[in-house]
């Protein structure tokens, strides 16, 4: 049998164990690592393909083997030959389950690498769980079934591992068997393949035709394509490929110094480092870097592991640096080679793919979380949509669940970036739901819209400092929020009438007032009623950049929208003031007759009537109006404010 | 002609990016397990940066060794900023308990050891109570623990080659505040980033080296000389054979049956856990490389030993070890 020749063939590495452990060992010591996905489904032979590679790498052992064998008669596809899919049906289990299909990470070593395999499933309902499966991948693999050729999916696929840049592309024409090994066919599919690989911006593949259920061309090179040895093709079978292919980290070790800050090391007050796994680039003792965003210079002093110091360390490895001088690092600095920083900025253009069962809300705050750094950010709508199968730009209003877009963003501030295409950790992102804390999306920076004039902060010369100090106050943002009718416009009034006597600065943005100006231009759909307090909380920002006591009166009805405010602002700047009044009661109260149009059905997205109110869990301040009168609750508001100030 | 061999190794890890004869100038590339090393240690690091109050749970087998290793690792010249917690069934090897305090004074980390007060209280054993006794002191103790210090982030050290459903976790996985796990509404992990963001009450269970496998650890382990419980080394030690299985008579508890006289074996364990749950090999290997040896062509012959069984009629595949090097 074909198989059992085939492991023969390359397996020795038994009788190394056996003669010389040591020396064994050290092979495997200096074994590099690639890490790859496959994409294709169970029909373009990927579960055959993936068994065969275990077993060919002595994954599999014979006792498996033999209930393999007897398996494969009794379930098998494969009439009386091995059905080497049943080794890696975890997925297929699932699907006939009908539960989560995801993405799975196998092992295997040869002689000359450890593999990772992440094992996708490859219909378009798991776009996000290949797109995961390919983040940390070297290279892809992309199964063609010889008898189909290029399909539909084959043209996803590919489009998502070059989206996510995977340089390597392996374009893997299987079943060559059932095909009678034909040249023919196999040029055919490559000039299909090569032609839609130039026109979505792949550079280059490496194609081989291959059996996995056979084993032709997989760890030896086949008898029955000896035509493939021709100089116009790779003429190396699948391992040898992936055993001699360039892995990413090499790749990134020759760009320059990136070493995004995770933590700083202070045992003592001798000693100052500060931890990181180097994105890109070497360090070494004596290195001029500079900091960002802060822009300030320093010489590396020592680059520090447990097994002791480094002469210098490169793209991959964890370590610890130290500075000659203290200048300013934290969680969330970039560490830089001093003459050829990344840039910061705070409004970008992105790739984005959405991951979650809700949809993207443009304009909502998110987290993003780019390398070590967590910012606050918006997204715009979509600019459009690409259709994953065609590779055709729509117009989109929103992202859905697996759809790849394109979008403008917005940080709360400034943000160290490079483009994704140069360097993955600080172009990579996601977004992160303030409410759940689920990962809603990927994303990918193209560039920045606004570029910084300078990594320098341009020092102003009046800062909000001063502005305060004149006014001799702390600014701050008294935010009142609670259902139509709950009190927040009487009670600020007196708030600020009370902080006006008291010779405080302050001004009073009222949510009627607002929308009659600045925001006249916005309805009260979820999109508009997140600009409103988006604009709202801009302007409250350079109120208090002049200094002012700021109060807003706005329903603002989403955490999430107020979570955004209390993070434009400085820590300890923003109070939530939670007017706390049932239903129940602002309904009976109803001072503007609003209440009863909605209930007429009048007015649409009412909060409280058709669209929720979400109450504050912890807020700075919460006035329960049908225990305090409203001059009680001014005081307490006043108290809390100027006592903590 | 092992410590030789160790020697070498302790040079080339200083020489991360030594020479690599034939590739010209990319002469930067690391070894697999210097990357597996290097994000292990970036996963420590995240954790300890965005979780408020994480924990190693430290179990004193080599899975364990490593991970410990790692954190030391991760935050020289500091101490690891986290305590070790120690999910103890009392009925662990006399040995266990040494390694387990020896690391602990070593490292500089606290060791908190916690056991179930009721399983204590009734009495709970392996001998008596079967499943049960896994059940109590075990996973009711690790809940029970990590509500008692308030743990929001717990690292274990749990591999995906293990089994397959394995295959399919995430390094960062979820658990509600009732210790519950939802496989179907996982967090997708992409690139390094991972998001430790959760509601108060809600904690994380992260598996630093998921993507090591058997041989990377014993490989590491040689490399690196972490001390390991000498139980994994062959030595004459008393035991008695019970139900198939090779037990060793570790302390005066242990109950013998009319006719059983512990006799003096040499002996090795493979896995580590309650004294009279854990089968013991008869072996000779005495130094790591020998039992690294052992153990991958041990394999061979148990496998043979396995197809025998089939001729016979019997035997199904082992499912966990479809994955697993050994």
């Amino acid at each position: 049998m074909a198989d059992v020749e085939t492991k023969e063939a390359v397996y020795v590495t038994d009788q190394l164990i056996a003669d010389d452990i040591d020396a064994y060992l050290v092979q495997h010591e200096h074994k590099t690592m690639l890490r790859f996905i496959t994409c294709g489904s169970v029909d373009d032979g990927k579960s055959t393909l993936i068994g065969r590679l275990l077993y060919d790498s002595k994954m599999i052992f014979e006792d498996q083997l033999d209930a393999l064998q007897s398996d494969s008669k009794k379930v098998g596809t494969q009439g009386q030959e091995i059905d080497f899919a049943l080794l890696v049906d975890g997925l297929a289990a699932e699907r006939e389950q009908g539960i989560t299909i995801d993405v799975a990470y196998r092992f295997f070593n040869t002689e000359k690498r450890k593999f990772i395999v992440a094992d996708c499933p490859g219909h378009e309902q798991y776009t996000r769980n290949m797109v995961t499966g390919a983040s940390t991948a070297d290279l892809a693999v992309i199964l063609i079934d010889a008898r189909k050729g290029v399909l539909v999916q084959t043209r996803r696929h590919s489009y998502l591992c070059h989206l996510i840049g995977i340089k390597n592309i392996v374009l893997a024409v299987n079943k060559m068997d059932l095909v009678d090994y034909s040249q023919e066919v196999f040029d055919k599919i490559v000039e299909e393949y090569g032609e839609f690989a130039r026109d979505i911006g792949i550079e280059s593949f490496t194609a081989l035709p291959i059996s996995g259920f056979k084993g032709d061309n997989i760890t030896t090179l086949s008898d029955k394509t000896p035509w493939y040895k021709a100089p116009q093709y790779a003429g190396i079978t699948l391992v040898e490929h992936l055993e001699t292919v360039e892995v990413l980290s090499s790749v990134d070790a020759d760009k320059p110094l990136r070493l995004p800050v995770q933590w700083v090391n202070r045992p003592n007050l001798d000693f100052r480092g500060f931890s990181g796994l180097i994105a890109t680039g070497s360090v070494k003792p004596g290195d001029k870097i500079r900091v960002l965003p802060s822009g300030k210079t320093s010489t590396i002093t020592r680059v520090v592991t447990y097994d002791g110091d480094l002469e210098e360390a490169v793209a991959g490895q964890s370590v610890t640096v130290c500075f000659a001088d203290e200048i300013d690092c934290s969680r969330g600095s970039v560490i830089s080679v001093a003459d050829n920083p990344p840039q910061t900025a705070d409004q970008f253009e992105a790739t984005f793919v959405w991951m979650a069962d809700e949809a993207m809300v443009p304009g909502r705050a998110y987290w993003l979380k780019v390398g070590t750094q967590m910012v606050s950010a918006t997204v715009q709508e979509p600019k459009y949509e690409v259709n994953v199968n065609t590779m055709e730009k729509l117009a989109a209003k929103t992202l859905e669940l697996n759809s790849i877009g394109v979008a403008e963003l917005t940080t709360d501030k400034q943000i160290v970036f490079e483009a994704y295409a140069d360097n993955r950790t600080l172009g990579g992102f996601i977004l992160i739901d303030k409410m759940t804390n689920a990962t809603v999306a990927a994303g990918m920076i193209h560039f920045s819209l606004r570029r910084s004039q300078n990594v320098h902060w341009q020092a102003v010369d009046i800062d909000r400092k001063q502005h305060a100090g004149l006014k001799n106050q702390r600014p701050a943002v008294l935010w009142f929020t609670g259902l139509s009718g709950s009190g927040k416009s009487t009670i600020a009034n007196l708030v600020e009438k009370k902080l006006h006597r008291m010779n405080r600065h302050t001004f009073l943005l009222d949510g009627d007032n607002v929308r009659h100006g600045l925001n006249k231009d916005l309805g009260f759909t979820e999109a508009d009623r997140i600009e409103n307090i988006r604009r709202v909380g801009e302007v409250s920002k350079l109120m208090t950049d002049a200094g002012l006591i700021v109060i807003t009166a706005f329903i603002s009805p989403f955490q999430a929208d107020r979570e955004m405010v209390r993070s434009m602002l400085p820590e300890g700047e923003f109070f939530e003031v939670f007017i706390d009044t049932p239903l129940k009661v602002a309904e009976a109260r109803d001072v503007k007759g609003l209440y009863k149009k909605a209930r007429a059905g009048e007015l649409k997205n009412f909060t409280g009537i058709d669209s929720p109110y979400e109450a504050p869990r912890n807020p700075e301040i919460r006035v329960d109006t049908t225990l305090i009168s409203p001059e009680d609750a001014a005081n307490l508001i006043v108290d809390t404010l100027l006592g903590d100030a | 002609m092992s410590s030789l061999r160790f020697g070498l190794g302790q040079h080339q890890r200083k020489q991360p990016t030594g020479t690599r004869p034939g590739r010209g100038n990319l002469m930067k590339t690391l070894t697999h397990l210097e990357r597996l090393e290097a994000e292990s240690i970036h996963i420590i690091r995240e954790v300890v940066a965005e979780a408020e109050k994480p924990v190693m749970l430290y179990s004193v087998g080599k899975d364990s060794a490593v991970m410990l290793h790692l954190a030391r690792k991760a935050f020289y010249p500091s101490p690891p900023p986290f305590p070790l917690l120690h999910v103890d069934t009392t009925w662990k090897f006399k040995a266990m308990y040494d390694l387990r305090d020896k690391m602990a004074r070593e490292s500089g980390m606290e060791l908190l050891v916690y056991q179930n007060p009721e399983a204590i209280e009734k009495g709970i054993n392996p001998f008596d109570h079967g499943a049960l006794h896994t059940d109590m002191w075990k996973t009711e103790g690790l809940k029970q623990a990590l509500d008692k210090y308030g743990f929001d982030a717990a690292f274990g050290g749990a591999r995906r080659d293990e089994e397959k459903s394995r295959a399919k976790e995430r390094i960062f996985s979820f658990r509600t505040s009732s210790h519950g796990w939802d496989p179907k509404n996982q967090r997708p992990e992409l690139w390094n980033l991972y998001n430790a963001r959760k509601a108060r009450g809600e904690s994380i269970r992260v598996f630093p080296i998921s993507n090591w496998t058997e041989l990377d650890i014993w490989q590491y382990i040689h490399l690196n000389d972490i001390p390991i419980v000498p139980l994994y080394f062959a030595e004459k030690r008393p035991t008695v054979e019970r139900d198939g299985m090779l037990l060793m008579v570790d302390d005066e508890r242990f109950p013998l049956q009319p006719g059983e006289v512990p006799v003096e074996r040499s002996i090795r364990f493979r896995t580590l856990g309650c004294y009279p749950l854990t089968g013991a090999v008869e072996s000779e290997a005495k130094t790591l490389p020998e039992v690294i040896q052992e153990t991958l062509l041990t394999t061979t012959s148990e496998r043979q030993g396995r197809a025998i069984d089939k001729d016979a009629g019997g035997a199904g595949m082992e499912v966990k070890k479809q994955q697993g090097y050994f």
